[in-house]
């Protein structure tokens, strides 16, 4: 299965701050580690909040607002997409990310799954995929 | 943590460390079935002690502790029989190595070298290639057995057969556990490469059962492919096969329509190919290019791949570049089933006519002379040329080189097409 592990943002991310070299040397070598599992499919470090906008929709009004962004807590600083076989092998390479520089704040990272119902093309009953097929011909406008 | 949850723990421990510890354990060892016992043995161990001591701070330095305390008492135990040498030195070796069982101090030597070294080792030419496919997804994949006879259908015990053969052929054989020398290695190298792709075939194109597909023979294949092209970095060949992979694979679900009929290439729906495959194999692709070394059948393969990846709709297909590829591969690998493909894009690039010409040199071949792509891929270039009366006849004789119930059907069709 395919999953986004989703680095939340801290104080220090949103502050723009680099990490420490020591924990820059470990991310590293902890990245290098999941390549040579096979388990990296992508990766990427967003910039603080800072540097980016929301859209807010509201029916037919679109409402652009520049960030940063108040809640820290709920922001992204990175994610990376992974192949795993299960949910816990990702909890286990989870556990192993290195610890963050600042011991006391408590640091969020989450797992979501990446939606492949279709994937192999197995799983999907053929009206499901009918119906599959109109939803995106809908929404590419067909 | 309850018990269930312990076990799902250790399960995904084991996924992750399995490979390294068995790896590691050979080195010491020098023998990879003893190696894999011990893994074994160090897994029941956590089995038994972690739901009561809880999952250690650092697994894997716990499990390679303990197999290598194994390791020692066996010695120990066969050394009260009696005592070689040789075991008294490994011995030494062991009980120096044994006392710290911390695996950050190993860092000097790191563990990857020791996966390659397994690599290679279940892979060597030595082995038949079955057993190489078996032993590749029980030590490199750490699929259980189980898993392994469920992907290829076949019973588990033909499975454990395999591999314990398997196992006794490399001790006979006195295999070293090593990476092989430069000299050997382009051999080597194709002897693991092969396994991989195979492993990779079954899963794309199943010859068993009524699934097309083996997502997890697929997702194997994928990550062994993703682990060489990490180890092995300046072999094209390994990019190679790694951007071969994930190409076909990126197409895996727009290949088969919704009453599980194939759907050919230039017919698919290429918003349903996966991008972040496309773009993967792309990539790796590139790398292989960048070693400045030599390419060989996989990479042009996958080239010729790449070719249909990057354009857009069938009609942007750069056909005279998979022709000059199709030229490359001839070289390389030269065949009368690369010689008919690259008839087929000569027809794409240059027309059917120009086609039909290679086509009908290939007429004589003995390897084409059963192969029903050779009258279906004249039958169409003569459809194309108008001549219908001949294209049918050679629909005809396809029809009566092929038992696929699928491709019959097709045939059919082309025949009924061809009525004049």
């Amino acid at each position: 299965m395919r999953v986004m592990v989703l680095i939340k943002a801290n104080e220090q991310s949103e502050h723009g701050e680099m990490p420490s070299e020591e924990l820059l040397t470990e991310m590293t070598a902890f990245n290098e580690e999941l390549v040579k599992a096979g388990v990296m499919l992508a990766g990427e470090g967003l910039h603080p909040s800072a540097k980016g906008a929301r859209v807010e929709f509201k029916g037919n009004e679109r409402k652009v607002v520049d960030g940063p962004f108040a809640e820290t807590k709920e922001l992204l600083a990175g994610y990376w997409v992974w192949q795993v076989k299960s949910l816990d092998e990702a909890i286990e390479w989870v556990k192993r990310i290195p610890a963050p520089d600042d011991d006391a704040a408590t640091s969020v990272v989450e797992i979501r799954q990446v939606f492949e119902s279709e994937d192999f093309g197995d799983e999907l009953t053929p009206e499901l995929r009918e119906r599959e097929a109109a939803m995106r011909a809908q929404a590419e406008g067909a | 943590m309850a018990g269930a949850d312990v076990k799902r723990t250790i399960d995904a421990v084991w996924r992750i460390e399995s490979t390294r510890l068995i790896a590691g354990l050979a080195r010491y060892v020098r023998d990879v079935g003893l190696a894999e016992d011990l893994a074994q043995e160090a897994l029941v161990a956590a089995l038994e002690q972690w739901p009561e001591s809880g999952v250690p701070d650092n697994p894997g330095a716990w499990l390679m502790g303990t197999a290598k305390h194994r390791a020692i008492d066996r010695l120990r135990r066969r050394d009260v029989h009696r005592r070689k040498t040789e075991e008294l030195g490994r011995d030494m070796e062991l009980r120096g190595e044994a006392d710290v069982p911390d695996l950050a101090a190993e860092a000097a030597d790191p563990f990857d070298d020791d996966v390659l070294r397994l690599i290679f080792t279940a892979c060597h030419p030595v082995l038949s290639v079955e057993a190489r496919v078996a032993l590749t997804l029980r030590l490199l994949a750490g699929l259980t057995t189980k898993e392994i006879a469920r992907a290829y259908l076949v019973p588990e015990a033909t499975v454990q057969q395999r591999i314990v053969r398997a196992k006794r052929t490399l001790t006979a054989a006195r295999v070293p556990i090593e990476v092989p020398e430069h000299a050997e290695l382009p051999e080597r190298l194709a002897s693991v490469l092969e396994a991989i792709y195979l492993i990779f075939n079954e899963g794309y194109a199943a010859t068993a059962g009524d699934q097309w597909l083996r997502p997890e023979l697929l997702e194997e294949a994928l990550r062994l492919g993703r682990m060489l092209a990490a180890l092995l970095p300046g072999e094209p060949e390994v990019h190679g096969l790694s951007a071969l992979m994930e190409l076909q694979a990126s197409r895996a679900r727009a290949r088969v329509g919704p009453d599980g009929e194939p759907i050919l290439l230039l017919d698919q729906d290429r918003s349903r190919w996966d991008w972040m495959l496309v773009g993967r194999g792309l990539v790796a692709l590139e790398r292989a290019y960048a070693t400045g070394g030599a390419v060989g059948t996989y990479t042009l393969q996958a080239a010729i791949a790449a070719c249909h990846s990057r354009a857009r709709t069938p009609e942007d297909t750069d056909w005279v570049s998979i022709v000059a590829i199709y030229d490359g591969l001839a070289q390389v690998a030269p065949s009368p089933v690369v010689e008919l493909n690259r008839a087929v894009a000569v027809g794409m690039a240059f027309g059917p006519a120009q086609a039909l010409r290679l086509v009908d040199d290939l007429a004589d071949e003995p390897v084409l002379s059963d192969y029903h792509l050779l009258p279906t891929v004249r039958g169409d270039l003569l459809e194309k040329l108008g001549r219908r009366a001949d294209a049918r006849a050679e629909f005809e004789r396809a029809l009566t080189l092929t038992q696929n119930s699928r491709e019959r059907s097709v045939l059919l069709g082309r025949i009924a097409g061809c009525a004049v």
